[in-house]
């Protein structure tokens, strides 16, 4: 059953877009991945690793949707009440499982895909069918 | 020059999380509750996402080197192996626990400072807790 009054495809392309074009800009511009599990580890891995770049792109992505949020006066409500007992175990398991698995939504999903890697793509399906499956659980089972 | 193109593709990046509502954690679950009320908005982003990246992608290959004069860092890793899928696994199941993937955990600071340095220090232990393990031999 289609949602009809929350699907928003117009922010959903610009935003897309926006997506798109930034892992472009860094490739073009840096020829580096935009992956923010890959750049977020960076930043905790090892010295050497560890470079300015990572913490300007992630510095400029709290930048970026700080000047959106303003900018549009605010297009959600912050969620309340969630179950800390699902966030943060979850976001543990999103910190292990992107080490484990090289990437996340923008490496393999955007990046992975566009660059038809097949790495990429499997690994795309691969955690979107958890996903699925887990808020499935969460949502109707338990 | 490196360091300037970082930063704005960052800020490009996150406000495209932003608009697209990926930052939202409520708009991905509807997406991924393919048995509820069903939002394919997510679906849209990461296709267009995909294609406008794929326009960029397919531009470098004719060029020698990035416009900051590196070399393209082209990812040399292409097995698809069981630590590709256990990882991929994992991390769509915690994913699919939150709502957030990282990139809207750094975007969602803004909107939802509770929820995402919750979010964002359970991450980053999560990640700090596999780089304690022992390297493997491959």
């Amino acid at each position: 059953m289609i949602d009809f009054d929350a699907f928003t495809p117009w922010l959903a392309l610009v935003g897309g877009s926006l997506i798109g074009m930034a892992a472009s800009l860094l490739w073009l511009g840096t020829g580096r991945i935009a992956g923010i599990s890959g750049i977020a580890g960076a930043m905790i891995g090892k010295s050497g690793e560890r470079q300015a770049w990572q913490a300007l792109f992630l510095l400029g992505l709290v930048g970026g949707s700080l000047l959106a949020h303003l900018a549009s006066g605010g297009l959600f409500e912050p969620r309340a009440g969630y179950s800390w007992w699902l966030l943060l175990p979850g976001a543990f398991l999103v910190g292990f499982g992107t080490r484990l698995g090289s990437g996340c939504t923008s490496g393999h999903g955007v990046c992975g895909i566009a660059r038809l890697s097949l790495r990429g793509l499997t690994a795309t399906v691969t955690f979107m069918v958890a996903a699925i499956i887990t808020v499935f659980l969460v949502r109707h089972v338990f | 020059m490196r360091n300037l193109i970082a930063l704005i593709a960052g800020g490009v990046f996150g406000a495209g999380l932003y608009v697209s509502m990926m930052a939202n954690p409520e708009k991905v679950l509807a997406f991924l509750d393919l048995a509820g009320a069903w939002d394919p908005s997510l679906l849209l982003v990461m296709g267009a996402g995909v294609i406008v990246a794929g326009i960029g992608f397919a531009l470098s290959r004719r060029m020698d080197r990035a416009i900051s004069g590196e070399t393209f860092s082209t990812p040399m890793n292409t097995a698809i192996d069981r630590r590709l899928m256990a990882g991929a696994a994992l991390f769509g199941i915690g994913w699919g626990m939150t709502g957030y993937c990282p990139g809207p955990g750094f975007a969602a600071l803004v909107v939802n400072p509770t929820e995402a340095v919750g979010y964002l220090a359970a991450m980053l232990l999560g990640m700090v807790a596999f780089s304690w393990l022992p390297a493997r031999r491959d």
